[in-house]
């Protein structure tokens, strides 16, 4: 057990070999670990993300279809309403268009019946005046009795 | 074990406890142990060699079988030290961790290496006295705790300031009355002297101890066969004994050390 300088010797190995550690080994290594823990933290912090994105779509989605629903139900509500109401509508119109129809056709009819009398009282005219006239022959002169014979026409 | 002296187990002791000695000087203190030198920085190197191969190739994607390891044991090593120091420990402590740990482990596991054999082997080389254990050579556990020290009171004066640093010798752990500035400046010396004395003593003692339990072990081969057989059965069982006590103090070396350096980063 002598003490000698072995010791200084290997006190200066030894600090060599820890400015080589220092230097050399531990930060690349330190630096490989680091970066390889951000990127599996980064990886999982995505995953909880996609997760929590996922989710969020579901629900999302839940409440279009809910709503294409309603409205659906809506729309549907308001076909047969306004079927309804069309077809309302369309009755009143064909009630108001067969009374008018009918209203005309009634008017055509007094109409006809109105000339046929007119025609009617123009032919028993003309016979009339022409009864008259074979009765009366010479003494009636159509030019001469104009006024009393359309008097007499409008009286018959 | 072609040692040219007469075979007793005092001589057998001793050539596998003398260092290879050379000299860089005149007086005793200028030797140094050729065997202790070679082996720690060859280990130093091949370690630290191939910490820094693996390392050069690290990849932050999906780390090889190889790099996987590597980063087991150094990230095992920086939850020790996350653990005891707070503080940027990337910038020093816990690389200086990871020296100590790995190099002592390195120095320590070859006591593991069967004596006689290696011996023999050294004596091929024409190697008479070749010690292969660097840890069973007190310069070199003296040399690793002196270095802490050192680097504890650098850091004491770097992070308090050499007013702070004294301040804590004086006045600390008893309390600021000057009636108890004696009291303290001795605790702390006893402190200072105590801290690397065990630091070094306990792995030296340690793995020492180890390699001479080897060599009474072996011995029991001068008894014949049944002694051989009998040595070969406790030696089997000292060695795979001998695994857990060179972690523990590789372990326990690095431990102190992180204790030692982060104890100087707080004040009190």
């Amino acid at each position: 057990m002598n003490i000698n300088f072995t010791l200084f010797s290997q006190a200066m190995a030894f600090a060599i070999f820890i400015w080589f550690t220092v230097k050399f080994v531990w930060p690349p290594l330190m630096r490989a670990i680091e970066s390889r823990q951000k990127t599996i933290a980064d990886g999982l912090a995505a995953g909880e993300r996609g997760r929590h994105e996922l989710e969020l779509a579901s629900h999302r989605s839940a409440d279009v279809v809910r709503e294409a629903k309603q409205r659906a139900t809506d729309i549907i509500a308001q076909a047969e309403k306004r079927a309804s109401q069309i077809i309302e509508e369309a009755k009143v119109a064909a009630k108001d268009e067969g009374s008018r129809i009918l209203v005309g056709a009634k008017a055509e009819v007094e109409q006809e019946v109105f000339r046929a009398r007119e025609a009617l009282r123009q032919q028993v005219a003309d016979l009339a005046v022409a009864g008259a006239s074979k009765i009366l022959r010479r003494e009636v002169d159509s030019r001469t009795h104009a006024d009393l014979l359309t008097s007499l026409k409008a009286e018959l | 074990m072609a040692s040219s002296v007469e075979l007793t187990p005092t001589s057998y002791m001793n050539h596998h406890l003398t260092n290879l000695t050379g000299s860089l000087g005149d007086g005793p203190f200028w030797t140094v142990h050729i065997d202790t030198m070679v082996m720690s920085v060859l280990l130093g190197i091949i370690s630290f060699g191939f910490l820094w191969w693996v390392v050069r190739g690290a990849t932050s994607g999906v780390p090889s079988k190889r790099q996987a390891f590597i980063e087991l044991s150094i990230e095992f090593i920086d939850d020790q030290v996350k653990s005891t120091f707070h503080g940027d420990r990337h910038a020093f402590v816990a690389p200086a961790a990871l020296t100590v740990f790995v190099w002592v482990l390195m120095m320590n596991a070859m006591d593991l290496l069967p004596i006689d054999i290696m011996a023999g082997f050294y004596e091929l080389l024409g190697l008479h006295n070749w010690r292969s254990v660097p840890t069973t050579d007190i310069n070199t556990t003296f040399a690793l705790a002196l270095s802490v020290w050192l680097l504890m009171i650098f850091f004491n004066i770097k992070v308090k300031g050499l007013d702070g640093w004294i301040h804590e010798l004086v006045c600390t752990p008893f309390g600021k009355n000057p009636l108890l500035w004696p009291v303290n400046i001795l605790f702390n010396l006893v402190e200072y002297v105590s801290k690397p004395l065990s630091h070094s003593l306990r792995l030296y003692g340690n793995i020492y101890a180890g390699e001479i339990i080897f060599l009474l072990i072996g011995m029991w081969a001068a008894t014949g066969l049944a002694g051989t057989l009998f040595g070969t059965l406790l030696g089997a069982g000292w060695a795979i004994f001998h695994i857990l006590i060179i972690t523990l103090q590789a372990f326990i070396f690095m431990m102190l050390t992180v204790v030692y350096l982060s104890m100087a980063h707080e004040s009190h």
